[in-house]
């Protein structure tokens, strides 16, 4: 299946977690925030919550800012 | 006799917390973090700016990072809604940073109208402003320099107003230092000057006017020498904070001697 992460597509496979995501981009562990379709998903729940087809991540960190 | 111009008993207090350093101060347009944290120690501020982007995909997730370099637990950090040009987004950005940063709810809230002036869109700021604070976020609004908005934004709740000096990054200085003194002298929350500070002076003459502090990115980042103008920023908002509670004499139009008239010879 495929998704957008942050903007780009990206396959992935079927039932993959954001955790295995986190994983598979480089992203566990580090301090990041994940949304999906507009929506949070809280890090307690990165292990549980699976990708859909179609599905728009974006995956967001800290940078210098004014 | 030894006079601190950090007075224990002047602290600046935004949603409740207490800050001996009245100067905050953003982490953009750094050459690096090292920099970055150089300016920012230099500064003596306990509060930094950060922005809230896309990770990216491909390349060295190890980067350092910027909390690696200004790490929580030494600075507070105000994760920004720079880039926003509509309520939605800034909004969004601001539930981001909270997840981010683990339910963290203070926030500097921008909302721009357009990439020539980044002035802001006061109308999306306003309806942002509504629903972060209806959400539970401590809400550091950027605004024009325009007394009634600075008292709506105050009347809706957030916790400190920050009408700008001059456009983002221009470096001219307070333009319009009646207004500042107008919002000041009827707000309840903290008045902080955010943007268009370009040298110490310029911070200076904010402070003067009573305003609660200064929030500038710009003017220390992209100078010459960037530790040393964050020090010179640090000085000037303590003399300016000092000068505006010691009282300015009024301006008179005639000379005023400052010997004694009686006694002289002749």
């Amino acid at each position: 299946m495929q998704i957008t992460l942050n903007g780009q597509p990206r396959d992935c496979g079927h039932g993959a977690t954001v955790t295995q995501l986190l994983l598979d981009s480089g992203y566990a562990g580090r301090r990041v925030a994940v949304e999906i379709n507009h929506e949070i998903v809280p890090r307690s729940r990165h292990d549980d919550h699976q990708l859909r087809d179609g599905d728009r991540v974006e995956i967001v960190h800290a940078i210098g800012g004014g | 006799m030894n006079i601190k111009t950090i007075d224990s008993t002047d602290p600046l207090i935004i949603a409740g917390k207490s800050y001996g350093s009245r100067l905050i101060t953003g982490t953009g347009k750094y050459k690096d973090l090292d920099e970055t944290r150089r300016a920012t120690l230099a500064a003596g501020t306990e509060m930094v700016t950060l922005a809230i982007r896309r990770v990216n995909i491909g390349q060295d997730p190890n980067a350092p990072n910027l909390l690696d370099a200004l790490p929580p637990h030494e600075f507070t950090l105000l994760p920004n809604t720079a880039g926003c040009y509509n309520a939605a987004d800034a909004v969004r950005t601001c539930k981001l940073a909270r997840e981010l940063l683990d339910g963290h709810k203070l926030v500097k809230l921008e909302v721009l109208g357009d990439q020539r002036t980044l002035y802001p869109d006061v109308i999306e700021t306003l309806k942002a402003a509504e629903q972060l604070v209806a959400e539970g976020f401590d809400v550091m609004v950027y605004t024009s320099d325009d007394p009634i908005l600075a008292r709506k934004l105050e009347e809706i709740g957030c916790v400190a107003v920050m009408p700008l000096a001059a456009p983002i990054g221009s470096g001219l200085g307070v333009q319009n230092r009646y207004n500042l003194l107008e919002i000041v002298e009827n707000a309840k929350v903290p008045i902080i000057v955010d943007a268009g500070v370009g040298t110490a002076s310029d911070a200076a003459i904010a402070m003067e006017l009573g305003c609660d502090g200064v929030l500038m990115n710009t003017a220390i980042a992209s100078a010459k020498d960037p530790v040393l103008m964050a020090h010179a920023m640090k000085l000037a908002i303590e003399a300016g904070r000092a000068a505006f509670r010691a009282g300015r004499i009024p301006r008179k139009r005639f000379a005023s001697a400052s010997s004694p008239i009686d006694g002289t010879i002749g």
